[in-house]
């Protein structure tokens, strides 16, 4: 094969993925806050993050369970219901501000505009209505107009667009019948039902077999560049964003502290936080012994956050900042053109580091 | 005996009314003053109904209710045992004989109903004539005949296969057939040769042996003519052939019985029924506490079952003295007592069984049996409502709190310093066990050690304390026991429990096992006396003579406690009914 | 399904037989255990002093002399086939299903039990139509706004509700409105058919007080039911597609915490269909319930027998409807 025959689609595969559109951001998050009043003490789940997402991109948001990464996509859904859960900050959509909007206007939204695949498809469909009774009212709150019948002809059209064989007959079929790749390809078809602008898949491929993961990964990708939508996918799992991220954001303790473009966040990661992530990435080349080494010790407390940088507890390099780890909040700070990251190490310090002890190892 | 459906009331209200009574000698002392005062002319104050008819009408019309707790036995008069159904019975059933409808001591005299006068009984005392009066019809306008009488004799005392709930005096009484005859039901063709029914209205009972209370014996409403083409058996019950003031409307068992007025009754044969009420219905399983709140409210005007209100509401009831004043605190014909078993050692020994007389304190026992609103301290086995009684007392003690000196000296002189013996007593009556335990206390004072073993009442008579064979095996010397009588006159109510030759090895009520040759005697010669006054002498002296052998312990002489709604007329508590209301012409002025 | 059905009643069959088989063993064995003798069985449906003839008389009558395998048989055979008795002049026939003649009255069991089943469904039904109105919907808004005021408020009274007895509380409503105020006064059982408004209102209190008991049930019940529920995944997906929050509680969080009310109140139902005993008692309505209690204080097995088979029959043919409800409602059921 030549270059001569590179297809234009090729080509676009090959060069960065998708550069960074120019334009207003379609989805505008600016310092979110997510306070929980609970009887042990405020929890603060998410404290002051800010991302921008253009339509046909995909942002990944990465970290452990705890750092705030589902509680963030929950609130740009709007579907923080509690009456303790106290949400500051804008979270723009096409310019609308959806934290200062009333709740019958997200709801609305929702559905229509943002749209969401949750992590478990069996427990997340309702056990007694049917997948095409789901997808059927999915569609038909937001156009009451159309008839039984053609919500019915979408919701086929939808499982056949997802990759369900026979969607004619299975749309009859109720959750428990299907397979668990079946059941996420019938969610990702409820979600899309309505053409949203914004899909939001929290941890879409964990509950599923590893081979079941890249066929949905693939279908998630396929549609996007079908529909043109902005895609967050929120996972504690590097190996996932890696394939469909544009950008990445890495979250620790309800706090940003790397963002990114993929290529480089992949790279050449700043925070050391970020680089255990990388360790902990399952990769095919790899040992199986060398494979999997968490990051060691335990996520924090989201009532009684470290003072300083969060991270500082379980940072290997926190004894190199002179004792500002532990006293000092670090900022973000761009550290590469459009990458920033929130550590007290310096930068020349960092690269040294990661490219000393950390790169070889991964 | 009648059975009353009061014992078990008596039993469950128990540990409440020992409560209660704490109150109602309180409330005793402030009505003694207000009652006089407090009640309006009619209500006539409290026990008026004991002495007079309260609220005497004559006014026609209304709804008279009746409320029982629980199911009769049966409405059919030739298939009940209990004394509120003879009494209710009577509305729709006329008898040979019957009580005077009126208050106490009139309450007792034998009038004749079905039959024109009182039965002539033959020299012999063998032979009892009844001559039926003129023009008697059933509701259905066919005429009554002494044969249904006959009938109605012969269903009720010779078929216990199908009519199996009344006492079978008749047939014990009667002379059978020389080939033993089967009931009506089984022998459809022959009868009983000893009721001869020589014309529609003449009617011959031919006894095995002398019984002077024969009349008495015919007031059961087993006499209460039933046309033979109309008995259906178990089923009669549901289409009752009313000779009585009142005919049925409907029936359903269980549930309600609805009496209208009896077209066919003829007020000219009849001199006691006044027929006042349109309707009258009985409704059955009422819970107590419904029936006592209808009373009080006046829904209903009686309760059937006439055992008295429930300990909640007798103490509602004695804490005002408005409502106090519409009661009637009647006896209920009913002795409750203690038998000494003369054939138990060593209360073979006349001495030992005063030792007992002597120790016991009425008073406290009284108290356990719920106090003097259910019951007066008795001395004598006769109760004061039944003719013939006399008022003495053997053996005196201070108040009737007994007298532990007098006792000691009689175990001395009975060669004893201490007895061990059995009390025994009926475990489902609370009142009975709770006198037995308090008896225990005091006769633990004088020496006498007593346990209490306590057997369940269904079997008491059958196989403990009416087995005497059982009661020697066990040492069972003393036995708790309740006496009233089918009917009440002196012979009806002694004769079972002191003559010698009425006791069985199974099923004996003579508990004491009492077999003095005199006062058999005594009731043979009562049994046959044509002379009601004479009688009542006898019957008197008969209890003298048992309560010198100390074979008996009177503790009380139970009462009911009724209430009279304002709205219920002609109200009048009789000792022939256990001291219920006389149901004959009770009306309505709702 | 057809298949299910029909295995499920076979079952019941069988049940309803080895239901009556106990009963019949009770009835019979134990007092034999404890001495008790046919003698003394047939005495106590006679009256005092029973001669010995009598006695005789009432057990050839009722069957009592012959071997308990045989009543038994004769029971069964009565059942499908009817039977003769001689309780008068005449011998009547008991139709099917015949369920004897009482040992104590002598007349027909069934009919007479028959007749009382209208007034324990007017009760159950009536009932069991206000608990669950007030009892699921009490429980709704209670999980829905959970340590609210109303939640608190509601959920107290449902304690106090789950503790007090029906003879409690029906004698207090009884007290207050048939006779300190007489608004409700003279309850007395009338047929639908004949009155349905006098029906209602003279069931009122009865309903109120048997309500009171279950809903307080039924609302901690649905409460509880409806915060597990309205936490499922599901719950978030319904609202992430947009739906309004009443269609999210009542079709997809309702519907699914109800499911295992069903089955509750499917019990609840079948046993207050055999009688609701101390309501009926309070009230002194003629049903099931009372007819039970007259049985068993008059020792008449024919009677025992009937109620017993009726209620087991109600509590089975119950559980089976709320089977197959439950397969309607839920399609995991249906089609595993």
């Amino acid at each position: 094969m030549t270059d001569l025959n590179k297809t234009a689609a090729d080509a676009v595969q090959d060069a960065p993925r998708n550069p960074a559109p120019a334009g207003d951001p379609f989805l505008s998050v600016r310092d979110l806050r997510v306070h929980f009043d609970t009887d042990d003490g405020l929890v603060r789940s998410v404290d002051g993050v800010s991302f921008d997402l253009h339509k046909g991109r995909t942002l990944g948001i990465v970290g452990e369970s705890g750092s705030g990464k589902s509680v963030t996509s929950l609130a740009i859904m709007g579907l923080h219901r509690s009456k303790r859960a106290g949400i500051t900050g804008e979270i723009r959509l096409d310019g609308e501000d959806l934290i200062a909007a009333g709740p019958d206007r997200v709801r609305q939204l929702r559905g229509r505009e943002l749209a969401m695949i949750f992590q478990d498809p069996l427990t997340a469909m309702h056990p007694y209505y049917t997948v095409g009774q789901q997808i059927v009212e999915a569609y038909r709150v937001h156009h009451p107009q159309a008839s039984k019948k053609q919500a019915r002809a979408r919701a086929v059209e939808m499982l056949d667009r997802v990759g369900i064989p026979q969607p004619d007959r299975r749309v009859d079929d109720y959750p428990h019948q299907f397979s668990g790749g079946m059941r996420q390809r019938a969610m990702i078809a409820m979600a899309l039902v309505n053409d949203p602008s914004l899909l939001i898949a929290d941890e879409p491929t964990t509950a599923l077999d590893v081979t079941v993961q890249a066929q949905i990964l693939d279908l998630i990708r396929d549609l996007q560049a079908e529909f043109g939508s902005a895609v967050i996918i929120i996972t504690h799992d590097l190996g996932v964003v890696a394939e469909l991220a544009d950008d990445i954001l890495v979250m620790y303790g309800g706090k940003c502290i790397e963002r990114g473009p993929a290529e480089t966040l992949f790279d050449a990661p700043e925070h050391p936080y970020t680089w255990g992530l990388l360790g902990s990435m399952p990769r095919l080349d790899r040992e199986l012994q060398e494979r999997l080494v968490p990051v060691k010790g335990t996520p924090p407390s989201l009532i009684n956050v470290p003072s300083g940088c969060a991270f500082h507890p379980r940072c290997p390099y926190a004894d190199l900042t002179g004792g500002r780890s532990s006293s000092e909040l670090p900022v973000l700070t761009e550290a590469a053109p459009g990458h920033h990251a929130a550590c007290h190490l310096p930068v020349a310090e960092r690269h040294r580091i990661f490219a000393e002890e950390i790169a070889p190892r991964l | 005996m009648r059975r009353s459906r009061t014992l078990a009331l008596t039993a469950a209200a128990a540990a409440v009314v020992m409560v209660v009574t704490g109150c109602s000698s309180s409330a005793k002392g402030g009505s003694g003053k207000s009652s006089a005062g407090a009640n309006d002319a009619n209500a006539g104050g409290a026990n008026a109904a004991v002495k007079n008819i309260v609220n005497a009408s004559d006014k026609k019309g209304g709804t008279v209710t009746y409320e029982m707790k629980g199911t009769p036995d049966s409405l059919d008069p030739g298939n009940t045992y209990y004394a509120y159904i003879y009494n209710f019975s009577r509305l729709y059933g006329r008898p040979l004989t019957t009580f005077n409808p009126a208050a106490g001591e009139d309450g007792n005299k034998l009038v004749p109903d079905l039959a024109e006068s009182l039965g002539q009984p033959s020299a012999d005392g063998l032979t009892w004539t009844y001559k039926l009066r003129a023009g008697l019809k059933y509701d259905d306008g066919t005429p009554i005949t002494s044969k249904d009488v006959k009938y109605a004799v012969e269903r009720s005392n010779f078929a216990p296969e199908v009519n199996s709930n009344g006492p079978t005096y008749f047939h014990d009484l009667l002379v059978d057939n020389p080939d033993k005859y089967q009931g009506p039901y089984k022998d459809k063709s022959g009868d009983l040769k000893s009721i001869e029914t020589p014309d529609d209205t003449t009617i011959i009972f031919h006894l095995q042996h002398p019984f002077a209370d024969f009349d008495y014996l015919v007031s059961a409403p087993q006499t209460v003519p039933v046309p033979q083409a109309k008995d259906t058996g178990a089923d009669y019950v549901k289409h009752i052939a009313a000779s009585g003031s009142y005919k049925f409307e409907s029936y359903e068992d269980g549930k309600q019985a609805v009496l209208v007025p009896n077209t066919n009754w003829d007020k000219s044969t009849d001199p006691i029924r006044k027929q006042l009420a349109d309707k009258i219905v009985l409704k059955m399983n009422i819970d107590q506490a419904t029936i006592d709140k209808d009373l009080l409210a006046g829904n209903a005007q009686v309760d059937l079952v006439g055992g008295g209100v429930d300990p909640q509401t007798q103490a509602q009831i004695l804490r005002d003295d408005k409502l106090k004043a519409k009661t009637d605190n009647a006896y209920g014909g009913r002795l409750v007592y203690m038998a000494i078993n003369s054939k138990v050692a060593p209360f073979d020994n006349i001495e030992c069984r005063k030792a007992v007389q002597f120790a016991i304190d009425k008073v406290a026992v009284q108290t356990a049996l719920g106090g003097p609103i259910r019951g007066q301290v008795a001395n004598t086995v006769l109760p004061p409502d039944i003719p013939g009684h006399q008022d003495f007392n053997l053996y005196e003690t201070k108040d009737n709190k007994g007298d532990e000196a007098k006792a000691k000296d009689a175990l001395k002189a009975c060669g004893k310093d201490s007895i061990s013996t059995v009390l025994s007593a009926r475990t489902e009556r609370a009142t009975e066990v709770a006198a037995a335990t308090q008896i225990q206390a005091q006769l633990k004072k004088v020496g006498i050690n007593v346990e209490i073993q306590q057997f369940p009442q269904g079997k008491y008579l059958t196989d403990s304390a009416g087995a005497p064979q059982f009661t020697q095996d066990h040492n069972i010397g003393l036995m708790m026991m309740q006496w009233g009588a089918d009917w009440p006159t002196g012979y009806g109510f002694l004769q079972q429990i002191v003559d010698g030759r009425a006791i069985k090895p199974s099923g004996n009520s003579n508990l004491a096992q009492l077999n003095d040759p005199a006062v058999n005697k005594l009731l043979d010669d009562a049994a046959v006396n044509p002379d009601r006054a004479a009688r009542e002498k006898i019957y008197g002296d008969i209890d003298k003579k048992v309560m010198e052998s100390a074979t008996y312990v009177p503790l009380t002489d139970f009462k009911v406690f009724l209430y009279r709604p304002d709205n219920a007329t002609n109200i009048a508590s009789t000792p022939a009914f256990s001291g219920e209301y006389d149901y004959l012409n009770i009306g309505t002025t709702k | 399904m057809f298949a299910y059905i029909i295995r499920r009643i076979f079952a019941a069959v069988v049940l309803l037989l080895v239901v009556s088989a106990v009963t019949f063993a009770i009835f019979f064995l134990l007092p034999r255990f404890a001495g008790e003798t046919t003698d003394q069985l047939a005495a106590q449906y006679i009256g005092k002093n029973p001669s010995p003839e009598a006695i005789a008389a009432v057990k050839s009558n009722l069957g009592l002399d012959q071997p308990l395998y045989t009543q038994y048989w004769n029971f069964l055979k009565a059942l499908v086939s009817g039977a003769e008795y001689k309780f008068g002049p005449e011998p009547a026939t008991c139709h099917v299903p015949c369920f004897g003649y009482s040992f104590k009255n002598h007349l027909e069991v069934w009919p007479e039990m028959t007749s009382r089943i209208p007034v324990t469904i007017s009760l159950a039904i009536g009932a069991a139509v206000l608990w669950l109105v007030s009892g699921v919907t009490t429980g709704v808004i209670s999980a829905l706004k959970p340590r609210s005021i109303f939640d608190r408020l509601s959920m107290g009274v449902a304690l106090a509700g789950v503790s007090l007895p029906v003879f409690f509380t029906g004698a207090l409503l009884l007290t207050l409105f048939s006779y300190e105020w007489p608004i409700l006064d003279n309850l007395e059982y009338v047929d639908f058919t004949d009155d349905p408004l006098m029906w209602a209102r003279n069931l009122i209190l009865p309903w109120v007080s048997l309500a009171f008991l279950y809903s307080a049930l039924y609302a901690r019940l649905t409460r509880a039911g409806m915060l597990e529920t309205m936490s499922e995944d599901y719950i978030r997906t319904a609202r992430a597609k947009g739906l309004a929050e009443r269609k999210v509680v009542v079709k997809h969080g309702l519907r699914s915490a109800l499911t295992p009310i069903i089955t509750i109140f499917g019990m609840d139902l079948g046993l207050l269909l055999g009688g609701a005993l101390i309501t009926e008692q309070v009230f002194s309505l003629k049903g099931v319930g009372q007819f039970a209690v007259q049985a068993i204080s008059d020792n008449d097995l024919p009677k025992i027998l009937g109620v017993t088979l009726l209620a087991a029959f109600f509590i089975v043919v119950c559980n089976l409807v709320v089977d197959l409800l439950y397969a309607l409602v839920d399609p995991r059921v249906r089609l595993s």
